[in-house]
């Protein structure tokens, strides 16, 4: 049977992993040690996980992160979310139609909670501000319990294959995502004051202050903390189209974590919603992963994330449309295109301009909202509580990591152990590690055809700054000090020794390098490249591109290499005539995918789009409650039951104060719903403490 | 302030509650012209969308048995008369004994039970596991069992006879905290609220657990407490044969332990502490969950893989008896108490509201005065409820 699994990639090692055998619906598959139910049924071209059970509209893979519930499926006759869940041999799984028939049971159980423990510090997340401000009070010798609900430490960073951008002297800038969390994990557990407790999710935070995990996927603990630091990140926004429920359309996360953590490839055709950082980069491993990328709507009229990430995504043959939205996903049980539409400046469709893709998964990356409810319960029942992260604020990774740094510090102060205070600095470093991308410089086309320079095809002002570290003979400087400047390349010298560490080694893919020693007419462009070698037969010929995708011209490979002591990012050679050379900055990997003109689609079709995904609430019911005046969401979840599904809504929620908006009324009028625990839902067994283990005995 | 018609009403409801909502209904269908008056953003956000949503005429005295017995009739026939899903079920209640001294109390209150005219029977082990076939077998003795008892969901009645209310003519003001009362002599003349005045001769204290406070703006003290239960409620799962399980045997520090599998799907399960936790607070605690979850699994294990979903707490206003408080004061006319629902407003809010209806209209049925008598205020609170 063929398997739909990710076999070379250009940074990713493919992991050796032992075998084992699942059934599903009764065929045996075969699936690695390690790796989630979820990802199992992927690699088997599984998408669809069941039906739900008020509209038998078929469900699968959304978050991909234990918080939505749509992946659920039956194992062993129990319900479990399969994203979270291990594939163990042997396992019988079935999907889930409707309603769980729970399975008979006539033996009272031993019973027997755990008791409550105490821990100074107690930290919600291990991704990078979890990890930092662990190392910090490891660091100081205190006492700290990080618990992660994921298998692994790391967070989202574990997604990230790019080299992440930031300031070389603070953070790790110029070192990749995933290389970072092995870093910072590998720093933490040597400070064994410092417990992790893996696959343990904090449920609920209750006003005595104890703080119920259930731990390793199997107990339930009570947890004391003297303080709690919430580092638990973000969860992606999301919106209503009709078609939006329909399985392979997720988040960009589930796309990342299938792709970069699971190795599996979860879509042929994809396409994008949403042009920040996330969505473009989400692009770029979609590339690297060898999947097609039909096109990037994003609905203002310029990408909000980096221009290099987007000029990036553009040269390698992706359509950026810009000023456009989602109309629909079309398809009866799985994606099998999406249409888009131009939108004029009051966000409404504009009809004739809409155009629909092939595609097999499509992706919404519009934005993250923080996970602060834990912080929020906290400071209500009186437990000194800090954030860090996304968290606190939506910023970058190398904005969590510094400002895990300082909350981990500021915490260990708090509990009057001698720390030293926190250089001033270092809240501007975060502050600067936050910043939005900034001002926007002319392109400046150069006429110098003789030598050999690098060109830093980077005009935003961003934070970040690895290439004035990178060049050797310290030619490139940053115009000011402020590592948000752009960089330059001093041409007044003659000393550039053509070695090439700034084009491996730049977080954007942005500079290149033009040799014309030996040949001024025909000089040797230098690019960066990240995708498997053989997308690109040696010594063929390359379509070249500008730095925003327009075709300059077919010109030859010379030579594919890899420079000494550089992480994965491999040097192409090109020939091309010195009338262009200096502007190439990439290389096409995939046709432009030209859409299907479909006019006039527009209607009020949006009213069919859900809402709510738990309970299938529209967003026409939710729309004609508005309308009838309802202003207090608790109103609107007792007639609709939207936010009354499994997620509690984390999900719902934020599209409800959308269409709000959209109806004209300020959430300054809108009352928000109560948010109640638990977090996620945990079998009534695990809480009342049976010991499966003395169960079998 | 304003003085203009528009703020005269014939009666003004304090609380948009289990009570207070039903009664609108009652009173505007009436031809009353009715405003309630609530502190919270819209209906039912104090203790009503905290009820689990039993219903049952299960009671040990005649006023509670012959007001829910209207209750269950009213909800019973609630779809067909007016169209809305009140996710009603009648499936029953089972109170069940483990022990010979629950057998006991049980059986001598089903004596007074038949007395009463309630449909309700012992059942022997076998016959009660015919009627829950997953209840734990071991040491049971039996349980009575009564089918007419049901359940609804407490949030759609009240947001139903809301907005039937509506359409009668009852306005509804949210987000408006009474701050006072005014008077005329001895009458009672009208509501100060934060917001606005208000002009009635009939005022309805249906302030639930805030009753005592609202009361106290009148000069008038009465004997409501709150006290807080909390409760949770489960993933949906394919329908269980089981009736409403009540489990009288005292546990550590929790009294009544019930639940039950409602319309949706969900086992909806709740706990009384012992000793009461007086006072208003509703913030969730840590001792819940555990010992909840233990009391559910030794009544049905097969419920230990049922996935929580959400738990709260909420509040009974208690009564020093366990019986409401309903009548007119005799401090101040026009005041009215229909308080101290001890915890089944839901079950108690349509067949009172009918008959507070009949007394403010004067139009009583021959038996209205007698249960009156037994929930009148100046009553001795001597006794003792025995099925809370």
């Amino acid at each position: 049977m063929k398997e739909y699994r990710i076999t070379q990639h250009p940074i990713l090692p493919i992991p050796e992993r032992k075998h084992i055998h699942i059934y599903w619906q009764g065929q045996r598959l075969t699936a690695y040690q390690g790796e989630t139910i979820a990802s199992a049924l992927f690699a088997h071209h599984i998408h669809v996980f069941g039906h739900h059970h008020k509209d038998g509209s078929p469900q699968g893979i959304f978050c991909a992160n234990g918080q939505c519930s749509q992946c659920m499926v039956l194992v062993d006759s129990k319900p479990v979310k399969s994203c979270m869940e291990l594939a163990a041999e042997g396992q019988r799984i079935e999907p889930l139609e409707g309603l769980p028939n729970l399975p008979p049971a006539t033996e009272i159980p031993h019973m027997q909670p755990a008791a409550p423990f105490q821990v100074p510090v107690l930290i919600i997340g291990g991704g990078p501000a979890g990890l930092s401000a662990g190392i910090e009070l490891g660091k100081l010798g205190i006492p700290t319990l990080l618990v992660d609900d994921k298998h692994r430490l790391g967070g989202k960073l574990i997604l990230q294959t790019h080299r992440f951008f930031g300031s070389s002297r603070a953070v790790y800038a110029g070192t990749r995502g995933i290389d970072i969390a092995t870093l910072l994990q590998g720093e933490l557990e040597s400070y064994p004051i410092v417990k992790i407790w893996t696959n343990s999710t904090a449920l609920a935070i209750f006003s005595d202050r104890k703080i119920g995990v259930l731990k390793d996927g199997s107990s339930y603990c009570l947890i004391e903390p003297q303080v709690l630091l919430v580092a638990a990140g973000a969860r992606e926004k999301f919106l209503t189209f009709p078609g939006n429920t329909l399985p392979s359309v997720y988040g960009a996360g589930a796309f990342q974590t299938l792709v970069n953590r699971d190795m599996v490839r979860p879509a042929d055709d994809l396409f994008i919603i949403g042009g920040g950082n996330v969505g473009l980069i989400a692009g770029y491993h979609a590339l690297q992963a060898d999947i097609r990328v039909a096109g990037l709507a994003e609905a203002l009229p310029e990408c909000g994330g980096y221009k290099v990430h987007k000029d990036k995504l553009m040269r390698l043959g992706v359509s950026i449309y810009t000023s456009h939205t989602i109309l629909s996903a079309n398809g009866r049980d799985h994606v099998e295109s999406v249409t888009i539409s131009k939108i004029d400046s009051a966000c409404k469709p504009i009809a004739g301009t809409e155009k629909t893709f092939d595609c097999d998964s499509i992706l919404i990356a519009v934005g993250l909202d923080s996970i602060n409810e834990f912080y929020t319960k906290a400071r209500q029942f009186g437990l000194p509580a800090f954030s860090a992260g996304d968290a606190e604020e939506i910023a970058e990774a190398s904005a969590a990591i510094f400002s895990g740094r300082i909350k981990g510090i500021e915490i260990a102060r708090f509990l009057g152990f001698p720390a030293n205070p926190i250089p001033e600095d270092w809240y501007s470093i975060m502050e600067i590690l936050k910043s939005k991308p900034g001002k926007l410089h002319a392109e400046s086309r150069l006429a110098f055809h003789q030598s050999v320079f690098p060109i830093l095809h980077c005009f935003q002002e961003i934070p970040c700054d690895p290439c004035t570290t990178l060049c050797p003979k310290g030619l490139i400087t940053l115009h000011t000090k402020d590592i948000r400047s752009v960089p330059e390349f001093n041409f007044e010298s003659d000393n550039c020794i053509h070695c090439e560490k700034c084009v491996a080694g730049c977080p954007g893919l942005a500079i290149t390098l033009v040799d014309y020693r030996n040949d001024p007419q025909q000089p040797i462009v230098s690019l960066p490249f990240e995708f498997n070698q053989d997308v690109i037969p040696s010594l063929n010929e390359v379509i070249t591109l500008d730095i925003e995708g327009n075709v300059l011209g077919i010109n030859p490979v010379l030579k594919i290499k890899r420079i000494p002591k550089n992480d994965r990012t491999l040097i192409l050679h090109i020939r091309a005539p010195k009338e262009y050379a200096n502007r190439i900055a990439g290389i096409r990997i995939q046709d432009p995918v030209p859409p299907i003109i479909t006019p006039n689609l527009i209607s009020n079709l949006s009213d069919e789009a859900i809402v709510c995904r738990c309970e299938r609430v529209s967003a026409g019911e939710i729309r004609s409650l508005i309308r009838a005046g309802c202003r207090d969401i608790n109103e609107i979840k007792t007639i609709s039951r939207a936010g009354m599904g499994a997620c509690g809504g984390k999900n719902c929620t934020s599209l409800i104060n959308r269409l709000f908006r959209e109806e004209g009324i300020p959430l300054s009028e809108v009352i928000a719903p109560t948010n109640r625990p638990l977090l996620t839902e945990v079998p009534l067994g695990i809480l009342a403490g049976i010991d499966e283990a003395k169960q079998n005995e | 302030m304003s003085k203009n018609s528009s703020d005269i009403f014939d009666v003004i409801i304090i609380g948009a509650g289990s009570i207070g909502v039903p009664l609108a209904l009652s009173l505007s269908s009436a031809g009353l012209k009715t405003l309630v008056l609530d502190q919270e953003h819209s209906v039912g956000q104090g203790s009503n969308k905290k009820a689990i949503g039993g219903v049952r005429a299960t009671h040990s005295d005649p006023a509670k048995i012959r007001i829910c017995l209207r209750s269950l009739e009213i909800m019973r026939n609630w779809q067909t008369t007016y169209g809305n899903d009140i996710e009603w079920q009648q499936r029953g209640y089972s109170f069940v004994a483990y022990r010979q001294q629950e057998e006991r109390t049980l059986k001598a209150l089903l004596v007074k039970q038949h007395q009463l005219g309630l449909n309700i029977d012992w059942l022997d082990t076998p016959d009660l596991l015919e009627v829950a076939p997953d209840l734990n077998q071991r040491h049971l003795l039996g349980g009575t069992f009564s089918p007419n008892d049901g359940s609804c969901s407490p949030l759609l009645f009240l947001h139903a006879c809301y907005q039937h209310a509506i359409r009668c003519g009852a306005q509804f003001h949210f987000s408006e905290k009474v701050t006072g009362f005014k008077f005329a002599q001895n009458k009672i003349a009208g509501v100060q609220t934060n917001q606005s005045d208000y002009r009635a001769k009939i005022i309805i204290n249906a302030a639930g657990a805030w009753a005592a406070q609202v009361a106290n703006l009148a000069g008038i003290s009465i004997q409501v407490h709150p006290d807080s239960h909390e409760a949770g409620i489960t993933e949906p799962v394919k329908k269980i044969l089981i009736p409403m399980i009540v489990d009288i045997r005292p546990v550590s520090s929790s009294a009544n332990f019930y639940f039950y599998q409602h319309k949706t799907g969900q086992i909806i399960f709740c706990l009384t502490p012992s000793p009461n936790i007086w006072g208003f607070d509703q913030q969730e605690t840590s001792e819940f969950l555990p010992l909840a979850a233990q009391r559910m699994l030794a009544l049905v294990p097969r419920f230990k893989n049922i996935r929580v979903r959400r738990t709260w707490r909420g509040l009974y206003p208690m009564t020093p008896d366990g019986f409401p408080i309903v009548g007119w004061s005799k401090e101040v006319e026009g005041f009215f108490r229909a308080v101290g629902m001890c915890g089944q407003g839901l079950m108690l809010g349509p067949g009172l509201a009918e008959l507070i209806c009949r007394i403010v209209t004067e139009e009583p049925l021959p038996e209205d005065q007698e249960t009156l008598s037994y929930l009148s205020p100046y009553r001795k609170f001597d006794s003792e409820e025995k099925l809370k």
